[in-house]
């Protein structure tokens, strides 16, 4: 129980709807305990010989007393049900709140699927201890006090025989809830390997047909199959225990009133309404009853979620502002210098970046070249603090990041990723999506920079246009442009591109270059690309290797330095050559 | 799982009946017909168990309470239970029985559908993402259990429960159940529209749900956009927006539950105030006895169950025709590779190759492949060399019958392949291919892929002849060590000596070989040059090289460039040219040369 501890404050927040629904159900209990005893006494009634009038005004009774529980039962799920919607919210909403702020290499290292699991299926497990739990719960013990009381004032011995097998019950819907749950899991652990089974099968396919596996594969998912099937029908024998067992058990109570009370009737100890109202308490009873086994349940589930929730919420952000955050700092004009910088992803791998040194003045323009792995991307991200450098500093404008205000440093920048992501939103709302409020002139213009607006024109509602909706799917050049264009939008004074230009060929690459001169004026640059095209024209190009800084010059002084630059080019003019040969 | 799969949950609520589907769906209970006719009949035996108790209790209280009679009430007390007895074991085995012959029918389904897609031709695959085929395979048949294992019997349950108490009410008093029955009208009505409330609420919570659900997907995903353009505080806004709808449509739900069941309960007392005032008025004309009026009142209880209940075997019935729709149009999906009427035996394979004038396109007539031409002798290798997009792989594609050409013939030992029984066919060709898979299960078993001919010994000298062994040799439980998912403990030169080994120990006449790119260290490099060496031997062997020793070994060197041969000849030949070869060795193997040296 101690995750759930964690709900307190949430409970707190709600604690005179939650007030008000224990009231309720307290007042909804009372009519409907209170039926039976008018149905006692309108059978005792009728073997006095009543008059009709006596029996309609016990029927309207009745009804008048189910009314009235019936009002408050409503009631009670307007309340405490609501309320568990209500904390689910809040729940939901700090969990987000959180997960947002969490770094870049927490969702490296995490799946989505795996959070989308916090956030959906443990959040619900709790909402139903929330909920349903809390409800049943309250309202079984009160109900239970009541009805025993009564029970009990009625007749203290046909009570004790009357009520001994219920316990048996709750015992029983725990054990076996337990043994469901158990089962419930091998099925699930059985079904996920038959997914896999199928997902390796169907991503194995070409081999499967090469090698003219077919049929192992179909005996072995059949065996597979066939153990599921196995599995599945073990859960069922216990399953199918539930209903008839608690027939019996409730059966039976019943039995005993019939036949222990009808003695005592006979014997002019009890009369006929108190055997009948015996009997429609118990029916009262039994699902309170069958419903303790099963919040048992529930809380144990809840309280796994809660746990699992809990270390994420425990989880620091690592980036974010702190104490040394000079908050006069708003504007930057973009001199960047990385002092001694050495990073790594982790402690237990390898660094990326090793004692890195470089300036790049404001205004400058700087192109990074280098192999796969070579710490390009790793390098750039230490600019806008997507991670920060283990060893070092990294400067703008001689302010160490750290003590940049984090809204100010990447407000400053834009970054265009080498996987650009575009939100299913529209063109207009993309590209706006760094600006307080939609500029539609601006991201007209910034379009036309990034040479993209010829193609928005010919989408079907141009810049209304949902990305990724209804066969609207742009190709990798087109996405790269839209994201550029969204990061021109914000008018930074430091733009960063990182291998923006891979999907888009080299001639459109050139127009943009062009467009982008302009733009660029006073600003400072950083493009990673692997086309020499792209980076020949820039104030200083470096070809990063393992973390370090292999070359460095402009394109005439790398080529005529005959290293690893000159190789790239004259493998690129070749490929040139091959692309255009018919 | 993509946003789009939460999208398309939107449109899950569709037709809850649907003649058709229904009609394909019971011919998966056709083979077990006569079991599911022995469960209904025992059912009707079992609905008639729970409805005769309130009957018993009628005597109970007018023959043997009121009469003092202690043995009657005794032998009552004991009928009694031996109904509830008698009930309870035969509901257990009746459970069990249905519930095995639902997941029977799944299995049945589940291992046609299996054996379908795998049949499927290499363009189906092409199209469609894997995720959603695992879906079609699993998930959709799992929302049909509940149809299969308990929704159609249950239904039949209940209906004979409610004709037994209704001919017992009947058999009592028929006034009285006329009076009690009348609050029926009201309760179907009711249901029914709690029915339509409810299942458009759920509706609207499933669309904020999987609006939510998409939201957080995405998000996710492209959470650094989120971090780069500092809009952490906007978005949590959005999301609370959306977090607040879904919230909203839940509290919304709620409403209708809160109306709903103590409405029931309500109508329930109602029944139970006109039997007290129109049963009592009977019993002081004396035409009714007190017995009756007790079991009418426990009637009243077991009658609203069933019928409350209704709604929620709606929405099975409603998944399952969604589900089986989406399975069956998978079943009727036939995108196969024909295999002709009558097979012509290949018999001892020697492994001539011929392509003679061969067209080939994936989609209509986008040719990758022009006109392509050339011939191999048995034992012969030939290498395949190109620049991205010259079609290379379309060529292992077409070999074996992967996909169909458009226009030409391919010739194995100068027979057409396409007059061969395709699997004949893949058993005289093994491929290796540059993206090695590997299978969750053990080395031995991606070695020999379960085919119980290739034994241990098999393997085992297959691995030492492509040097696999030696690694094997060291891992702790040998041929025995469990590989992961696409062999996620191995290094990529691990994997291809594996898949090395994979295509030795099928020992074919004729091999493909796709080499990988992916740089190794030197000493693996030199492991796979030795293997690939060792492979070939004895072999018609078509390579598409990206080793300058694979090529320079090779008996022909064939130059592709977009989808046509454009040049031919040996290494040297070749080089003498001075045209696409020269360029694309200066490109990709001429540091390989350095390399060596």
């Amino acid at each position: 129980m101690r995750n759930l501890y964690t709900l307190k404050k949430y409970f707190t927040r709600y604690k005179k709807k939650l007030f008000l629904g224990f009231i309720f159900i307290l007042l909804s209990n009372a009519g409907s305990v209170y039926v039976p005893l008018l149905l006692k006494d309108s059978i005792n009634a009728l073997q006095q010989n009543t008059s009709e009038g006596v029996l309609l005004k016990y029927g309207l009774m009745i009804v008048g007393a189910s009314l009235f529980a019936g009002f408050f039962r409503f009631l009670i799920r307007e309340t405490i049900i609501v309320v568990s919607r209500e904390i689910e919210f809040d729940l939901r909403k700090d969990f987000w709140a959180h997960i947002q702020k969490l770094p870049l290499r927490y969702f490296q290292n995490t799946s989505t699927g795996n959070i989308m699991a916090h956030a959906t299926n443990d959040i619900n497990a709790v909402r139903m201890f929330l909920g349903p739990a809390v409800m049943y719960s309250t309202d079984t013990f009160i109900r239970l006090m009541i009805v025993l009381t009564i029970m009990i004032l009625l007749n203290v011995e046909l009570t004790i025989f009357a009520l001994l097998p219920l316990p048996f019950l709750s015992i029983v819907v725990f054990i076996l809830g337990k043994k469901i749950h158990q089962r419930f899991t091998l099925i699930q652990e059985k079904f996920s390997e038959l997914t896999t089974i199928v997902q390796e099968n169907f991503s194995g396919i070409r081999v499967i047909k090469a090698y003219v596996r077919e049929e192992s594969e179909s005996e072995k998912y059949a065996e597979n199959s066939k153990d599921y099937l196995n599995k599945k029908m073990s859960l069922v024998r216990v399953q199918a225990l539930i209903m008839p067992i608690l027939f019996l058990i409730t059966g039976i109570s019943i039995i005993i009133v019939i036949w222990f009370g009808g003695i005592k009737v006979i014997d002019g100890e009890m009369n006929l309404g108190e055997m009948t109202a015996f009997i429609v308490y118990l029916g009262i009873l039994i699902w309170p009853m069958i419903a303790v086994g099963w919040v048992i349940n529930i809380v144990q589930q809840a309280e796994a979620s809660m746990k699992r929730i809990n270390i994420i919420l425990a989880k620091p952000y690592e980036i974010e502002d702190t104490e040394i955050s000079d908050h006069a700092i708003s504007k930057l004009k973009g001199n960047i210098e990385f002092k001694n910088v050495s990073f790594r992803y982790n402690e237990h791998l390898p660094e990326i970046i090793k004692d890195f040194n470089l300036k790049i003045p404001s205004g400058s323009s700087l192109a990074i070249m280098g192999y796969t792995g070579s710490g390009k991307t790793s390098l750039i991200n230490l600019i806008p603090r997507l991670y920060d450098c283990t060893e070092g500093e990294v400067l703008i404008d001689g302010y160490n990041v750290k003590t940049i205000p984090l809204g100010t440093l990447r407000t400053n920048i834009g970054m265009v990723q080498q996987e650009p992501f575009l939100f299913s939103d529209s063109v207009t709302n993309n590209i706006s999506y760094g600006l307080k409020e939609i500029d539609e002139k601006r991201v007209k213009k910034v379009s036309e920079i990034a040479n993209f607006d010829n193609d928005v024109e010919q989408f079907p509602h141009k810049y209304e246009t949902v990305v990724g909706e209804r066969g609207i799917t742009f190709s990798g050049g087109q996405k790269q442009r839209c994201s550029l264009a969204r990061a021109l939008a914000i008018d930074p004074q430091i733009l960063i591109l990182d291998d923006s230009f891979s999907a888009i060929d080299t001639h459109t690459e050139e127009e943009i270059l062009k467009n982008l001169k302009e733009f660029l004026n006073g600003k400072t640059s950083i493009i990673i690309s692997h086309r020499i095209s792209t980076v020949k024209d820039a104030d200083n190009i470096i070809v990063l290797d393992e973390g370090k800084i292999a070359e460095q010059g402009t394109h005439d002084e790398l080529i005529a330095l005959d290293g690893i630059y000159a190789d790239l080019h004259f493998k690129q003019m070749l490929e040139k050559e091959l692309t255009e040969l018919n | 799982m993509s946003s789009n799969d939460y999208k398309s949950e939107e449109e899950i609520l569709g037709k809850a009946y649907d003649s058709k589907l229904m009609k394909r769906l019971l011919g998966y209970i056709k083979p077990y017909k006569k079991y599911v006719i022995f469960a209904i009949l025992l059912n009707i035996i079992v609905a008639a168990l729970g409805p005769v108790r309130p009957y018993l209790t009628k005597i109970a209280v007018d023959d043997y309470i009121v009469n003092s009679d202690y043995t009657g009430l005794l032998y009552i007390g004991l009928a009694l239970f031996a109904s509830l007895l008698l009930q309870a074991v035969i509901q257990y085995f009746l459970t069990y029985y249905t519930q095995y012959l639902g997941q029977r029918t799944l299995y049945d389904l589940r291992t046609q559908i299996f054996n379908h897609i795998q049949k499927l031709a290499l363009k189906f695959f092409d199209r469609t993402p894997i995720g959603r085929i695992v879906t079609r395979a699993t998930n959709d048949v799992e929302a049909l259990g509940e149809l299969f294992s308990s929704g159609i019997v249950m239904v039949f349950s209940d209906i004979f429960i409610i004709i037994w108490i209704l001919a017992f009410m009947f058999f009592m008093d028929v006034k009285l159940s006329l009076v009690t029955l009348s609050v029926l009208p009201v309760l179907i009505y009711g249901t029914f529209l709690f029915r339509r409330k409810v299942r458009e609420s759920y509706r609207d919570v499933r669309l904020h749900l999987a609006r939510l659900n998409s939201y957080m997907q995405e998000h996710v995903t492209g959470m650094s956009a989120v971090h780069i353009f500092h809009k952490e505080k906007d978005e949590l806004k959005k999301f609370s927006s959306i977090n607040n709808d879904y919230r909203t449509a839940n509290i919304n739900s709620i409403f209708y539950y809160a109306i709903f069941y103590p409405s029931v309960e309500i109508l329930s007392a109602v029944a139970v105030g006109m039997i007290i005032w129109y049963g009592g008025g009977e019993i002081i004309q004396g035409s009714l006895t007190i017995g009756v009026l007790f079991a009418f009142i426990q009637y009243t209880e077991m009658f609203f169950r069933p019928i409350r209940d209704l709604s929620e075997k709606y929405n099975i019935m409603q998944t399952a025709m969604a589900s089986s729709e989406r399975i069956f149009k998978l079943l009727d999906n036939e995108t196969f590779i024909k295999n002709p009427d009558k097979p012509v035996n290949l018999g001892k394979v020697k492994g001539s190759i011929e392509f003679k004038d061969v067209w080939f396109a994936y989609n209509d007539d986008d040719y990758v492949l022009k006109d392509i031409s050339f011939s191999i002798n048995p034992g012969e290798t030939i290498a395949i060399v190109g620049h991205t997009g010259a079609g290379k792989t379309s060529i292992i594609n077409i070999l074996t019958r992967f996909y169909d050409i458009n226009k030409g013939n391919i010739l194995v030992d100068g027979i057409d392949i396409e007059k061969v029984d395709k699997k004949e066919l893949r058993k005289h060709i093994s491929i290796v291919l540059q993206d090695v898979f590997l299978f969750s299960g053990n080395i031995e078993s991606n070695i020999n892929l379960d085919k119980e001919e290739i034994s241990r010994e098999k393997v085992i000298e297959a691995a030492k002849i492509v040097g696999a062994d030696e690694f094997v040799k060291n891992l702790p439980a040998k041929y025995d060590e469990e590989v992961k998912e696409r062999g996620a403990t191995l290094s990529v030169g691990q994997k291809q000596l594996i898949s090395f080994a994979r295509a030795l120990a099928y020992d074919p006449q004729i091999l493909i070989l796709d080499e990988a790119t992916s740089s190794v260290d030197t000493e693996t490099e030199q492991l796979i040059q030795k293997a690939i060496e060792k492979l070939l031997v004895g072999r018609t062997a078509i390579v598409i090289a990206h080793r300058l020793s694979t090529i320079q070994n090779a008996d022909k060197i064939i130059v592709l460039h977009k989808g046509e041969i454009r040049e031919s000849g040996n290494h040297q030949e070749l080089l003498a040219k001075r045209g696409i070869y020269y360029k694309l060795y200066q490109l990709q193997y001429k540091d390989q040369e350095v390399a060596v040296s």
